[in-house]
């Protein structure tokens, strides 16, 4: 059966694309040319099955591939799982690095924390449903991406990018934007929806053979789990709203008013790990409390307290929480009392509370719990 | 052949990960690093990393709230 007759099917109904994807990867691997060995190719690696996906459709066309993965400071991964103990029950795996050995291919993770502020404090195209720069930062990553395809001598750059999946960036008149924005041009390959997009220069000079790529696009997420399932892949991570928490809305909102109480739109490190530890009320405009939820972040948060001002309960077990902001006497009293609520104390007519200062000075204050109904929902960030 | 250290313990993975590869990157094949971490997803990270790239763990210790790996580049 000649590949034409196989697409051809696969293209005419649902039940045989699953064959088509069966056959695909034979064909595929029969048509490997041999000049394609000296070819390379680096891809964007984020964990999520559809860059994985992207890796395997060009691997097939013998073409060497590195990963690379960059660290924004908002990447789902690591921190919270390091926070939280409740987490560690779970084994913990970096997706990209498991995928990347999945996919038997290099991995380089690289950091970008620091010129990624400005892509989240100033993006051009502004921001999706949250906080979340979507065009602008595929934009950075595709043209940090580049670079380094240019300084390591690699051939074209590819992405698990599926048309109209995403509502920012992912759409048809944005994608030539991040080819375009990142100077990446045309060297700029999307493997799983290629052919819904015009033929770029690896397809072009004949580096990847166009037919044998993909024209997936929408949300619907079933052709790539047939993909999946005839590369012999089950196990994948399946990311719900985004790769990084700035497509979430809890954080998101802790993010902006972090802002508005600096009065800048600023952070560091630090801070945006913080933003997802605890939790978050502020009670005047003044000052923020953060309060841990379990021991894995009361241990987290101690490691702050040269920081930021801390409050303990002593008389009873409780939480540990930070001060961030210029509390007053009356602030810290009614910090106090928050704590306080959050302890095992929280009944008792009194609790005795710890109040650290950032050079390690400290003072107690006795004081009442606050009562549930004095605690507004909107204290919480 | 070299032995080094290296101090990545209050940082959060990827970073460890990330200061390693950065460090073998200068390093010699044969060299020894010696990481030092407090996050305990680097008992994990770190090997998945020197697995992917081609590095040998030797060891990993966990004493109290510290982890030490030692790799061989
Ligand atoms: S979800 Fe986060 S990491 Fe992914 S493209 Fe949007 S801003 Fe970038």
């Amino acid at each position: 059966m000649s590949p034409e007759i196989i697409r051809d099917l696969g293209h005419r109904n649902s039940i045989n694309q699953w064959y088509y994807y069966q056959t695909f990867t034979v064909i595929s691997s029969m048509n490997t040319s041999v000049e394609n060995k000296s070819r390379k190719a680096v891809a964007l690696v984020s964990g999520g099955l559809d860059s994985m996906l992207a890796v395997k459709v060009i691997q097939d066309q013998g073409i060497h591939v590195e990963g690379i993965n960059f660290f924004t400071g908002f990447c789902v991964e690591g921190h919270t799982h390091a926070i939280r103990k409740k987490d560690r029950a779970r084994p913990k795996r970096n997706n990209a690095l498991w995928t990347a050995e999945q996919l038997g291919i290099k991995l380089h993770i690289i950091d970008v924390s620091e010129p990624y502020k400005d892509v989240v404090i100033n993006p051009k195209h502004g921001y999706g449903a949250n906080l979340n720069p979507c065009l602008d930062c595929k934009g950075f990553m595709v043209q940090r991406a580049y670079a380094w395809m240019q300084e390591h001598d690699f051939d074209f750059l590819i992405t698990g990018e599926v048309m109209g999946q995403r509502p920012m960036s992912q759409r048809k008149d944005t994608m030539p934007v991040v080819s375009r924005e990142s100077g990446a041009g045309d060297l700029l390959l999307r493997p799983l929806c290629a052919k819904l997009l015009p033929e770029t220069k690896p397809e072009r000079e004949g580096w990847v053979n166009r037919d044998e790529l993909l024209d997936f696009s929408g949300r619907n997420r079933k052709p790539q789990m047939a993909l999946a399932a005839s590369y012999g892949i089950e196990d994948y991570a399946q990311p719900a709203g985004g790769c990084c928490f700035l497509t979430d809305a809890s954080y998101s909102s802790k993010l902006a008013d972090l802002w508005q109480a600096r009065g800048e739109k600023t952070y560091e490190i630090d801070d945006i790990v913080m933003l997802k530890v605890g939790r978050h009320l502020r009670p005047r405009d003044n000052f923020k409390i953060i309060i841990a939820r379990e021991e894995g972040e009361t241990n987290f948060l101690k490691g702050y307290r040269k920081r930021f001002l801390s409050l303990g309960t002593t008389s009873h077990t409780g939480p540990i929480a930070l001060i961030d902001g210029e509390p007053s006497e009356t602030d810290l009293e009614l910090a106090a009392r928050l704590v306080a609520r959050f302890s095992s104390g929280r009944d008792a007519d009194s609790v005795t509370v710890e109040v650290l200062q950032k050079d390690g000075t400290s003072s107690t204050l006795d004081v009442q719990p606050l009562p549930s109904n004095e605690v507004p929902q909107d204290w919480y960030v | 052949m070299s032995e080094q250290e290296l101090d990545a313990r209050g940082l959060l993975c990827p970073i460890p990960v990330i200061r390693t590869q950065d460090r073998i990157e200068q390093m010699q094949t044969g060299d020894i690093l010696k990481v030092f971490c407090t996050d305990p997803g680097v008992i994990h990270d770190i090997p998945a990393w020197c697995r992917i790239n081609g590095h040998e763990v030797l060891s990993i210790d966990e004493e109290d709230d510290q982890v030490v790996v030692m790799v061989k580049v």
